[in-house]
């Protein structure tokens, strides 16, 4: 079976999620259409002098000290766990294909930093890097392949695997990466997957000196707001969303039940600004209808937007007037997962794929709650604070990132 | 659906011994001394970059302050190939795919910080020395993906935009994906490549993990001991486009990209890494090829590995390392600029290390193999070859 371009249709097959909300894809869509919040005090480590100190974070079994990529990797390696076994492909450690994966940038952080002082007697810079002699772990954990190759060397994946970073945009990209490599034939198979453990005292203040996170400290729950008249900032958060992608005819002869498709991708970078979009929306715009151009349908097939709705001011705006720039007056009911699980930076666009493959599944919206006082500039119908049943074949998800990297994911129904 | 060809139109490039096209030819055909300095970060010894006329690249200050060298370099030399494309009419339409580490931290804050609290323990007081410190342009110098940012404000390139990491890897399969959506038709023009910045201690820290790096005074590659890597800041970047596109807006074609190909084996025994790229030589090359630019690291193990897959491949070899040292993620779209050079000018290079073999200057090849055996891991061959005019 073909698409309208000629080219094989990518069904997933299996999918797997990790938020501050749960463990798994059953808990974490279950509470998302209760409307419930993951966002929380951070108790990790110290909050003292931070303008933030929420964030939807997850607890991993004993995660004392450990670093970022140490922890997107086991978030990763859930997420993947769960996708690879609903989707009963391959056996043990062997995977029939690539590995896609979206992450954060990696560097040293600061207990290797203060490890390697410490042994050195010396704060340098030099004397570090002559004591780190020999310390192979400080190496491959912080390599940015060392994640990719760990994650395809347990799940016996072929091939390199691809890392790849598009700031809030990088688990759509991920995905996009597997569609493609599907739909060009270099495989039958693979896994596409965005994780982020970018909460950490560095990168919380990295945010907060760009006054992009939400500082309402005192009621976590109420913290993200997105499209809401008081937003104020996104809330940081971590997670994993993973998905088996697959050459639909090669699924439907091994007798893999079809969770959906990704019928199309799209993308468009900004030239305007670092950490902001060009007030003409041309980017995300593009990107929106290359997306429903590449799944060959028109905006009245979508009957709902997952949305980036990240709630900074800026970001919601312009995604407002995105939408109206493409879908017009009638535009989709759009909701933001962001409302309850916070933005999960480089697993977002790979956990809204998997929250939007779900949506058509139950024929359910899943809310944006903390919708107290409509924004009078956000016109659209954003679900407000309850899910609602509603006939959904064709889902559009959106990711925004910083850098202007935009990409919008076309999920879809089995066809008929 | 037959494949489109896919050719190289424009190189932007940036080491130790310059800038361009011209400086690179003119010293690497004739031969030529590497570009040192031992000093600074001794015992380990870095291949300096030139200096670099910014202005001429990023004309707004502006742009400049909110970078720190390494994406400076990297959105210097992505103007560069868009120049040698003559391709700036083409940008908006144009994709991206950079290969990317990370920005330059602060270290004299760093520094600052640990001489404080290496043996303090005491998490608050680093959250208010960073919360004081930290500078707020600093975070977006960082960031892997505002390379690729920056190329996109600068240059105006927006057809789309993704970042790859994974160090040697990372750059090969920026280009072999780049490629492969070329010529299935994902758009007529891409631009790909990678910088890597040498000259700073966060990176000699990490790479010094794995006891990878050679100490003391420079030597070329073949000629150290104990295999280890020096490194050399450099950029590379390229303008592919298909045959098609090129032709029908009149562009020079510098050669064609055959075909490019990647692996990566655990490398759990010794010769699984050979094996890897000698199971890749086949699809990438399947009537041999006429030279060689060895991607070669110098880190222990991939050297060994390189030198077994190398005697079997009948060709002479070039090392790049010997002498700009080794680029990371700028290295492979590095060497594939010089092979496209080469087959451009009509010519090879004078031998770059020890162990390379002179060749008669009359002897031009005709199909270049580039080799990328990552210090860690991953395989990537890709091959070039002369285009007619």
């Amino acid at each position: 079976m073909r698409d309208h371009l000629g080219r094989p249709l990518v069904a997933v097959t299996g999918i797997g999620a990790v938020t501050s909300l749960g463990f798994g894809v059953k808990d974490n869509w279950s509470r998302l259409l209760a409307g419930q919040s993951g966002i929380r005090r951070i108790t990790r480590f110290p909050t003292d002098h931070l303008k933030t100190t929420i964030a939807g974070t997850v607890d991993l079994p004993n995660d004392e000290g450990l670093t970022s990529p140490v922890r997107v990797e086991r978030m990763a390696g859930m997420a993947i766990e769960e996708a690879v076994g609903e989707a009963g492909i391959g056996s043990k450690g062997a995977f029939p294909g690539p590995l896609f994966l979206g992450m954060p940038p990696v560097e040293v952080e600061w207990p290797t930093r203060f490890d390697l002082a410490r042994r050195a007697h010396d704060p340098s810079y030099a004397a570090m890097t002559k004591q780190a002699e020999g310390r192979r772990d400080v190496y491959e954990t912080f390599l940015y392949g060392g994640v990719g190759e760990r994650l395809a060397a347990r799940f016996g994946t072929r091939g390199a695997p691809i890392s790849v970073t598009t700031a809030c945009a990088t688990g759509a990209t991920a995905i996009q990466l597997g569609v493609e490599a599907i739909q060009r034939g270099e495989c039958d198979a693979c896994i596409a997957l965005g994780a982020d453990s970018t909460v950490q005292p560095e990168a919380l203040i990295r945010f907060s000196l760009l006054s992009a996170l939400s500082t309402r400290n005192d009621d976590p729950a109420k913290a993200s707001r997105p499209f809401e008249k008081n937003r104020a900032g996104f809330v940081m958060s971590e997670g994993a969303g993973a998905l088996v992608l697959e050459n639909y005819e090669t699924a439907k002869a091994r007798g893999a039940t079809i969770l959906g498709l990704v019928s199309g991708a799209g993308e468009r970078a900004d030239n305007f600004h670092r950490t902001r979009s060009n007030p003409d929306g041309r980017a995300i715009v593009g990107a929106m209808r290359n997306a429903l151009a590449d799944a060959g349908l028109e905006p009245g097939d979508i009957s709902y937007v997952n949305g980036h709705g990240t709630g900074t001011p800026e970001n919601d705006k312009m995604e407002n007037f995105g939408m109206r720039a493409v879908f017009g007056e009638s535009a989709p009911p759009i909701s933001s997962n962001k409302s309850m699980i916070g933005h999960t930076l480089s697993a977002a666009g790979a956990l809204e794929a998997v929250f939007s493959l779900l949506t058509i599944r139950d024929q359910r919206l899943p809310p944006t709650i903390n919708h107290d006082e409509p924004d009078p500039s956000i016109t659209l119908d954003v679900v407000p604070n309850v899910a609602r049943d509603a006939t959904v074949r064709h889902v559009l998800s959106n990711s925004f990132g910083f850098g202007g990297q935009n990409v919008c994911l076309v999920l879809s129904a089995e066809p008929a | 659906m037959t494949p489109r060809d896919v050719v190289i139109t424009g190189i932007g490039l940036v080491t130790a011994l310059g800038e361009g096209p011209e400086a690179h030819w003119d010293a690497l055909s004739a031969g030529t001394a590497p570009v040192v300095d031992n000093e600074t970060y001794a015992p380990w010894p870095v291949h300096p970059l030139p200096p670099l006329t910014l202005d001429r690249q990023i004309p707004k200050k502006g742009d400049q302050r909110q970078m720190e060298p390494w994406q400076r370099l990297g959105t210097y030399a992505a103007g560069l190939a868009i120049d040698d494309a003559n391709a700036r009419g083409l940008v908006e339409d144009m994709h991206l795919i950079v290969a990317a580490g990370g920005g330059e931290r602060d270290l004299a804050l760093d520094e600052q910080v640990n001489a404080e609290l290496a043996d303090a323990n005491n998490g608050a007081r680093l959250n208010e020395l960073l919360a004081t410190g930290l500078r707020p342009t600093l975070f977006l110098a960082q960031l892997s993906n505002l390379l690729a940012g920056n190329i996109s404000i600068v240059h105006g390139v927006t057809g789309s935009s993704r970042t790859f990491m994974g160090e040697e890897s990372a750059a090969a399969d920026a280009l072999r994906i780049a490629h492969a959506r070329l010529a299935e038709g994902r758009g007529g023009i891409a631009l790909v490549g990678g910088a890597m910045t040498a000259q700073r201690w966060d990176l000699l820290l990490l790479y010094r993990g794995e006891d990878g790096l050679w100490q003391g005074p420079h030597r070329p590659l073949s000629q150290r001991g104990q295999p280890g890597m020096v490194l050399g800041g450099m950029a590379g970047f390229l303008v592919l486009e298909t045959e098609e596109h090129a032709r029908t807006r009149g562009a020079r074609i510098l050669a064609r990209l055959d075909a490019v190909a990647s692996n990566a084996t655990r490398r759990a025994a010794p010769g699984e890494a050979a094996t890897s790229a000698r199971a890749l030589l086949p699809r990438v090359a399947p009537q041999g090829v006429d030279a060689v630019i060895s991607g070669a690291t110098g880190a222990p193990g991939a050297w060994e590995e390189e030198e077994a897959f190398l005697r079997e491949v009948a060709a002479p070899v070039r090392r790049p390392a010997s002498l700009i040292g080794h680029g990371v993620e700028g290295a492979f779209p590095t060497h594939v600029a010089l092979a496209a050079l080469a087959l451009h000018r009509g010519g090879f290079y004078a031998p770059m290390d020890p162990a390379d073999p002179a060749m008669d200057p009359e002897d031009a090849p005709a199909r270049v193999l580039v080799t990328g055996f990552g210090q860690w891991r991953g395989e990537a061959l890709a091959t070039l070859s002369r285009a007619e005019s």
